[in-house]
């Protein structure tokens, strides 16, 4: 009998005042109790709407069916066989727009908690399995990836998974992307995704790091000298955009992805950590993405007593998902929403002193269907902050493209592609995730890694 | 391939100057006068950028010269040959521009000499008139002297105290040179940001096309920071990529300097950390 509650079993926090001190987890994951309770609203309705909202398909309840009998090792093994991160996915995935969009449940009530039991299956199978995945019988063929990031680590794993000998190319000194770099440990602990990583590494994964692309080898190199039959390209979309506003230079104006990188990557919240980051006391953080909650939340644990989210529409357009906007509130996050900055003012010393912004009204809707956020004449007035964080956006890194013959990419620099399968302009070489769309989300890049795994199978297949 | 690093030699340039090969065949193969690599020394260390300050592509090994002023050189600096270095990773940036240069005056100050030095190296190679104007602060602290003058039509050695070659700076030096009529189609200086900056308003007044190379903070050295970002004519350039080599006449040197003293404070504390720790580990 299904279990009809209206409501998703609630996942336990870290109290709000507690946790924004520190770097921990803030979601501590369903008991097994709780799991069980959850996967039994599950209706197993005949038309698995779920499924199709998921990038990469995963058999939503199967999987949700053997939790509900208690066998989560079965029901990781379902996952298993679509998504090759689903310890990552549970906890980064926008399950709202996704997956839980289109559940049954969700027509009266909240849906099945789709993205929460995947977590508590990929975390129960991490604590309670440590067999090592079988080692693929290998077919022979080469393939690089470039970029360790979701992107590069999904298509990697699948290819690894059809016994092909992948090796990844990462520019930075560890293996993640934007899972490590971007992503804060209080929202995706970095065990994780090491633990994926060395997964990877078990079936046979090559992981070379300190590898630029375009610097250390390039693409035809990786083809012509290295003998790889295949590249997919996932090079992610690394480049922070700044407003070009006065006093954009100023010190203690930062990109969310220096600010981030310091604090992830080089963990410079710890004491032990040579990386300096600025602990300042009021920060403001241009954007409202998830990137600008995550530097937010991060800036209020590293101590600032007043953290603003600028943001120059309204709550109703921020991109951020609902739950990060919910869990930043909670922490104490204050947001000056239709607001945007205009000047960043600077002191003697050349750090900075406060920024003059302006408030904004909404206007008739622009090409993105969004209502264009207008000035109000007269408005402006001064936000008393000591550091700026700019997150804005993120275009892909040109570095590939400028060192690649015959790659095409269009006016955002953005690589294109043929369809679904990931083709670029170049036989043989493939690409997806950011690199390919922009800055989006971490399992479009996966869905994108998978789809270009298969079509390089094909290709590799249909060689000869 | 390698998990770390292996260091194959390590001299002592002068007591705060040191030089190191490193066994790094990736960024050998690749590497150009002008580009740096970016280090770290242990699990957690910072990443620090470095101007490539020679390489041998056949044996894989890639020359670094480092002033010890924080606490990564000073760690880096405990090191001796034959032990490892975490993550060595390049070659970064954009490689100088040295095609059709006929005559070029290349202005070195301090450890900067280390990063002209190559760029010197490769001018003279490619049939270019060299003069070089090299300085230091005192006779003691003199590297890459016989290196300079193996490739170098004309070298000039200047010191701030006169106890060796001329008396006075690096500017004084390459005014007499302009002003005694020699005519250059370009000066690279490399130095301290400070010394850049002088060279700068020399050339200026004479007009002549100068290229510095910056050496600003940064975490990646691959475009993804913005770090090390800085004003040049008007515009945001990142040194990682844009550079780390740029039209001196068109760099905010005053912003380069202000950015560049960002963490002084940290850097110090962190300096003094390490200082002591290893005063400790000797006793």
């Amino acid at each position: 009998m299904a279990n009809m509650s209206l409501v998703k079993n609630k996942m336990p926090e870290q109290d709000p005042n507690v946790r924004n001190k520190n770097f921990n987890e803030v979601a501590l994951g369903y008991t097994a109790e709780q799991a069980v309770d959850e996967a039994q609203r599950c209706l197993h309705c005949k038309k698995k709407p779920c499924v199709q909202g998921c990038p990469v398909n995963i058999k939503i309840p199967e999987f949700i069916a053997k939790v509900a009998e208690g066998d989560f090792e079965g029901a990781y093994q379902v996952i298993n066989e679509d998504s090759s991160l689903p310890a990552v996915c549970g906890r980064v995935c926008p399950q709202e727009s996704q997956c839980e969009k289109y559940c049954v449940r969700g027509v009266k009530g909240e849906p099945v908690a789709i993205g929460r039991l995947e977590r508590f299956v990929a975390d129960y199978h991490n604590a309670n399995c440590s067999e090592a995945p079988a080692k693929p019988e290998q077919n022979g063929h080469k393939v690089a990836i470039v970029g360790a990031g979701p992107a590069g680590l999904t298509c990697a794993g699948d290819l690894a998974k059809m016994g092909y000998a992948v090796t990844i190319y990462e520019a930075l000194h560890l293996a993640g992307g934007v899972l490590v770099y971007g992503i804060p440990e209080f929202r995706l602990p970095k065990a994780i995704v090491q633990k994926e990583v060395d997964t990877l590494k078990e079936l046979g994964v090559k992981v070379e790091t300190n590898m630029v692309v375009g610097r250390s080898i390039s693409v035809d190199e990786l083809m012509e000298e290295e003998g790889f039959e295949a590249v997919f390209i996932g090079s992610g979309a690394g480049l922070p955009s700044f407003m070009k506003i006065p006093g954009e230079n100023l010190k203690a104006v930062y990109s969310a992805n220096e600010f981030l990188t310091r604090v992830n990557l080089m963990k410079a919240y710890k004491d032990g950590s040579d990386t300096p980051v600025m602990h300042a006391k009021r920060v403001a953080v241009v954007g409202g993405g998830n990137v600008a909650m995550d530097a937010a939340r991060s800036a209020k644990r590293l101590g600032a007593e007043e953290v603003y989210i600028v943001y120059r529409r309204s709550e109703a357009e921020l991109p951020a998902r609902a739950e990060e906007v919910e869990h930043a509130k909670e922490e104490g996050i204050i947001f000056k929403l239709l607001t945007a900055p205009t000047e960043i003012i600077g002191n003697d010393e050349g750090f900075v002193a406060g920024m003059n912004c302006i408030q904004m009204e909404l206007g008739e809707p622009d090409a993105s269907g969004r209502r264009r956020p207008v000035k109000i004449d007269g408005s402006d007035f001064k936000l008393d902050v000591d550091c700026v964080i700019m997150a804005i956006g993120t275009s892909p890194n040109p570095l590939i493209r400028n060192t690649t013959k015959g790659l095409e990419t269009n006016r955002h620099g953005c690589i294109v592609t043929n369809g679904d399968d990931g083709l670029t302009s170049r036989e043989g070489v493939y690409a997806g995730g950011d690199a390919v769309t922009g800055a989006a989300t971490v399992i479009l890049a996966m869905g994108a890694g998978k789809s270009a795994a298969a079509a390089i199978d094909q290709y590799i297949k249909g060689k000869k | 391939m390698v998990d770390m690093y292996k260091i194959l030699r390590k001299a002592e340039l002068n007591p705060t100057v040191t030089l190191m090969d490193i066994e790094a065949p990736h960024v050998a193969r690749k590497a150009e006068p002008g580009q740096f690599i970016i280090l770290r020394v242990d699990e957690n260390g910072e990443r620090i950028p470095l101007t490539i300050a020679d390489y041998d592509r056949e044996k894989g090994v890639v020359t670094i010269i480092y002033q010890i002023v924080g606490a990564t050189t000073a760690k880096l600096n405990h090191k001796e040959a034959g032990d490892y270095i975490q993550d060595f990773v390049g070659p970064l940036g954009t490689p100088s521009h040295l095609e059709g240069l006929k005559k070029v005056a290349v202005v070195g100050g301090g450890v900067g000499c280390a990063i002209a030095y190559p760029v010197a190296k490769k001018l003279h190679s490619m049939g270019c008139e060299v003069h070089t104007i090299v300085g230091f602060r005192s006779k003691d602290i003199v590297i890459l002297e016989d290196e300079f003058k193996a490739v170098s039509d004309k070298m000039i050695m200047m010191t701030d105290d006169g106890t060796y070659g001329v008396k006075g700076l690096v500017t004084q030096g390459l005014e007499e040179l302009i002003l005694a009529g020699e005519k250059y189609d370009e000066v690279i200086a490399i130095g301290p940001v400070i010394m850049m900056k002088f060279v700068c308003q020399v050339t200026k007044k004479y007009d002549i096309k100068t290229v510095i190379s910056m050496n600003p903070i940064m975490i990646d050295g691959t475009g993804m920071c913005g770090g090390c970002r800085l004003t040049v004519g008007g515009e945001t350039k990142f040194a990682c990529v844009d550079g780390p080599e740029f039209d001196g006449h068109q760099v905010d040197f005053a912003e380069a300097m202000s950015r560049g003293a960002m963490y002084k404070p940290f850097e110090k504390e962190r300096y003094d950390e390490t200082c002591n720790l290893f005063k400790k580990e000797v006793q």
